[in-house]
């Protein structure tokens, strides 16, 4: 345990973030990779402070999380971290909460708890580990399974259709969505430190995958032969180029998606979507996120929305202040006494 | 008098007055009302609703009524009173539903306009009971309410339908008469409430003192009551329900305790008024947060408690059940926290607006593992303070959850309440630990709490949850032993409490042959009960927890002093079930009653007599 003195600001190796406790995810789980991003992220966080961080997490391989950051941690039970979590950041606005989940723990058991803490915009950092599987009850089909997929408890395939992780948190109105994958560490990198600094509900999905029970469920997104082609990588401002030649671009045709080839002699960079975080309206990110899976289309990671909202902790704490500053600081003999009273003497 | 007639004015006792009507009446009001001047007059007094589950049922149905009973005296009273003695029944349908329960030779007041064909049909009355004899032996005074209250608002700027909301005010001003209560309580009540609706306030007035100048001139009534102050101990008094007192006692726990409050609760009847309340009173460092279902109000309020707070949540029982998994995650971190069950009807969604005591043994056993928490009891709507602030000490100086039992009965019930002053309330010691020198997460003082430490404190990184945990660093354990030494620490936590809990008091002597024990809102019933029985020459005994887990540490002396234990419960006997395993008493004699209401005072006082034998119980 790195030895902090309180003097300014104060400087943080990946290590200060270490906890004593040996990792027992499986050799090879995409879950360590996240681990290192965010060690390696956290010291770049302005104004970190280490006893101000607090993980919670739920049930589930990604959710022993906390175990492993030295800060402080709550592994709770299957669902629930982000009521826990709006609890901790509603009393205490001085401290950043993170959530760690998976796939199951956030969007089947945790579902409604997951859409509430969007609706309300409280200031906490979602970080969904998504392998499309339940690993840790090893191998039944989860939430985001594709359909069709084999695994111990479809063993004819699976006939659900998979919740779009990032459509789900759009629809819910969360004010910061994005995306990334466990083996692209830089990209990783910038989105944990994005969602660290934005104010408010902080989703980021990420891809992991599950060598044990789900290998290879990314693997388009991740091989090297394909990703160029089978990734978008949204930027704000930037047009939506992807391909091993940067030579496919997206484009809408009214509000239907479509891809172009730049080479063709028909269509320029001009035509070409230019990605804005920040458009109001809820339109074109819902269309990107639409994308994900898509035979014909690339699938996006990156930032698909960021809006600047008063945050849910911060309303509630303002409130707090508004009402002590007009009726004064609570005089709880004052209350007792007051209203409808009336005295017995002795006689 | 107005009239010149000579009114008697009897003075008497005591007496149960029920108001009902439709439940858009606003029969809670006016008993509300009517419970406020009484109490404000000086009279001891214990209140009761008891309205439908639905909301606005169809005018005029049988289930559409609304009812507020309330007792008051000279003397000391612990029950709403068993049986009224003077019933205002707003329409046909109030008539009927609440006739069985009158005392003979009742005094009725009837709203005669609204026993109209369609009305006495709706409450299925074949012919109208006004005429046919179905009153006889009662004492009717039949009162055209709706034409009286239209004519005292002739020049009222208001539609008919406004006009005749107010015809409860009138009803309330007439009953002010009979009972020679002043009419300011309402008034002032009346100019604060429709401060922005001037109208409101003058018809309203209009109206009450038109029922109360009624009274004073027609000469039907040839007898007005009075029921002289009761004897209270000196002191400020005021009249308070179940449910404020315990948002009232978290307040003060705060307070007493330095740290904020939390409440995360989702509104279900009849605990979400606590959460109303305490969403009022936000200068008092309190946050509440109307969670999106009943785990996460648990959750939340886990979440505060990890943080540093005084955090609760409330709930009723089947908010209790989905609540168990979290339970246990709070057993497990050792985390301070308060669970308040309003009970209400079960099983399922049962009876929400009625009262029961059916959700004991799920308080004290209702978790997976061996998950044991402290349970207290209110045993009266102004006890729920004290208890709240005994529920909130108990977790944050064990570091555990604790579940506080109310009740329907308790919740919407009132009495008057002697008020404390903020230093006679118990001081809760809390401590933070910020010294990381040895820091352990589940080291463990004398009585085997382990410390608390809020994040933000440097150098004290440390996590907690759900899965066993070695002792003393709080490292994830799977080890046999360790585990079969933490389940027992647990425990044996809990039990701790004995340590600062008080001794159970017995009421009459010591020892005997019958002791009437209860826990939670039977103690009004029992106490009636009781003294009414020794008034009769009778010996026995009474005693009441509100300790359930654990049972103050005499409970198994008390209990052994006495042959044959009356344990009266609105259940089917789930704490005699516990007592008999835990002290093998052979003497408990079971009385259950499951009827969504409180226990009569008369069934403990004829039970009683029945088991002493009828005779003197001298020999
Ligand atoms: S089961 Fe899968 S997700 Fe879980 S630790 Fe192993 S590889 Fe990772």
């Amino acid at each position: 345990m790195a030895n902090n003195i309180e003097v300014g600001e104060i400087k943080y190796t990946p290590k200060d973030f270490a906890s004593d406790q040996d990792v027992r995810w499986c050799p090879g789980c995409g879950d360590y990779a996240i681990l290192a991003q965010v060690q390696r992220t956290f010291p770049k966080i302005p104004g970190i402070k280490r006893e101000n961080i607090v993980w919670v997490s739920g049930i589930g391989c990604s959710s022993r999380f906390p175990y492993y950051m030295n800060t402080y941690g709550f592994h709770s039970i299957h669902g629930r971290a982000p009521a826990i979590a709006t609890g901790i950041k509603l009393t205490r606005p001085d401290l950043q909460v993170w959530v760690a989940t998976g796939d199951g723990d956030l969007l089947s058991i945790g579902g409604n708890h997951f859409i509430h803490a969007c609706r309300k915009n409280v200031d906490i950092k979602i970080m969904l580990f998504n392998n499309r599987i339940y690993a840790l009850t090893k191998g039944q089909y989860s939430p985001t399974s594709e359909r069709g997929k084999i695994t111990k408890t479809t063993p004819y395939g699976s006939v659900d259709y998979p919740f779009n992780a990032i459509s789900l948190a759009l629809g819910a109105n969360a004010t910061f969505v994005a995306r990334s994958i466990d083996r692209d560490a830089k990209h990783l990198q910038a989105m944990i430190l994005r969602a660290a600094q934005h104010k408010g509900t902080a989703f980021l999905e990420i891809y992991q995958n599950c060598n044990i029970f789900n290998d290879g469920a990314f693997r388009l997104l991740t091989d090297k032969e394909t990703k160029e082609d089978h990734v978008l990588y949204l930027e704000h401002g930037k047009p939506m180029i992807f391909g091993k030649n940067k030579d496919k671009g997206i484009a809408l045709n009214g509000l239907e998606p479509i891809v172009i080839d730049l080479n063709d002699g028909k269509h320029s960079i001009d035509d070409v979507l230019v990605h804005d975080e920040n458009d109001d309206s809820l339109i074109r990110a819902f269309i990107l996120s639409h994308l994900t899976d898509h035979p014909d289309f690339p699938t996006p990671v990156g930032v698909f929305r960021q809006l600047f909202q008063p945050t849910y902790d911060e309303s509630v704490n303002q409130q707090v202040k508004e009402v002590t500053e007009k009726l004064g600081k609570g005089d709880l003999e004052k209350m007792l006494f007051s209203g409808n009273t009336w005295t017995v003497s002795d006689n | 008098m107005g009239n010149g007639k000579e009114t008697e004015v009897k003075q008497i006792r005591e007496v149960t007055v029920r108001f009902a009507g439709d439940s858009g009446d606003g029969m809670q009001l006016t008993g509300t009302q009517f419970s406020d001047t009484t109490a404000s007059v000086g009279n001891d007094l214990s209140t009761l609703p008891d309205y439908p589950a639905e909301i606005r049922a169809p005018a005029g149905t049988l289930y559409g009524v609304s009812g507020f009973q309330l007792h008051f005296s000279s003397n000391d009273i612990f029950t709403p009173g068993d049986k009224p003695d003077v019933l205002v029944a707003m329409n046909p349908a109030a008539l009927k539903k609440n006739l069985p329960d009158l005392k003979p030779g009742a005094m009725i007041i009837v709203n005669t306009d609204s026993f109209d064909k369609k009305n006495l049909a709706l409450a299925g009355f074949e012919s109208n009971p006004l005429e046919d004899g179905t009153l006889s032996g009662f004492e009717v005074y039949d009162v055209p309410i709706t034409t009286l209250t239209f004519n005292a608002l002739e020049d009222v700027d208001l539609s008919t339908k406004d006009k005749a909301r107010s015809k409860n005010f009138f009803a309330l001003g007439l009953m002010y008469w009979l009972f020679e209560r002043p009419l300011d309580t309402t008034l002032n009540w009346l100019r604060e409430k429709f401060k922005n609706k001037p109208e409101l306030i003058e018809a309203n007035e209009k109206a009450l003192r038109a029922g109360y100048n009624f009274g004073d001139i027609t000469e039907r009534f040839t007898t007005r009551y009075k029921i002289e102050p009761a004897k209270l101990p000196a002191g400020t008094y005021r009249n308070i329900s179940g449910n404020e007192a315990t948002a009232w006692g978290f307040i003060a726990a705060s307070v007493r305790s330095g740290l904020p409050l939390f409440l995360g609760s989702y509104p279900i009847t009849p605990a979400s008024e606590i959460l109303q309340f305490l969403s009022k009173y936000k200068n008092f460092n309190v946050r509440t947060f109307q969670a999106e279902d009943e785990i996460a109000g648990i959750t939340s309020a886990i979440g505060a408690a990890f943080a540093g707070n005084l955090a609760i949540t409330t709930t009723s029982g089947p908010g209790l059940a989905l609540k168990t998994e979290a339970i246990g995650l709070a057993v497990m971190t050792e985390l301070p926290l308060v669970i308040v069950d309003v009970q209400r009807g079960g099983p399922s969604t049962g009876l929400p607006t009625k009262t029961e005591q059916a959700d004991l043994l799920q308080a004290l056993y209702g978790r997976n593992g061996e998950a044991p928490v402290g349970v207290v009891a209110a045993a009266t709507p102004s006890d729920c303070f004290h208890m709240a602030i005994e529920a909130s000490r108990l977790a944050l100086e064990f570091m555990t959850p604790v579940i506080l039992l109310s009740d329907g009965y308790l919740a919407n019930g009132s009495e008057p309440w002697k008020i404390p002053h903020v230093d006679e309330l118990p001081e809760i010691k809390v401590k933070f630990l910020t010294e990381p020198e040895g820091f352990k997460p589940y080291a463990r003082d004398e009585n085997l709490v382990r410390p608390w430490v809020k994040p933000g404190t440097p150098n004290m990184e440390h996590r907690i949850g759900g899965l066993e945990k070695a002792n003393i660093t709080g490292n994830v354990s799977y080890d046999p032993e360790n585990h079969h030494q933490m389940v027992t620490i647990r425990a044996q936590k809990v039990k701790n409490m004995q340590k600062v809990i008080p001794d159970l008091e017995v009421d009459g002597d010591k020892e005997g042959d019958l002791l009437v024990l209860g826990w939670g809102s039977t103690y009004g019933a029992i106490k009636e009960g009781v003294e009414r029985a020794r008034r009769k020459g009778y010996k026995v005994s009474q005693a009441h927890l509100k300790y359930l887990n654990p049972f103050p540490k005499n409970t198994g002396e008390v209990l052994s002093k006495f042959k044959r234990i009356l344990l009266p419960e609105v259940n089917m006997g789930q704490l005699a079930k516990v007592l008999k395993s835990e002290f093998l008493h052979h003497g408990i004699i079971q009385f259950n009653l499951v009827r969504g209401l409180p226990f009569r005072s008369t069934e403990i006082e004829e039970k009683i007599i029945e088991l002493l034998g009828g005779g003197n119980n001298g020999q």
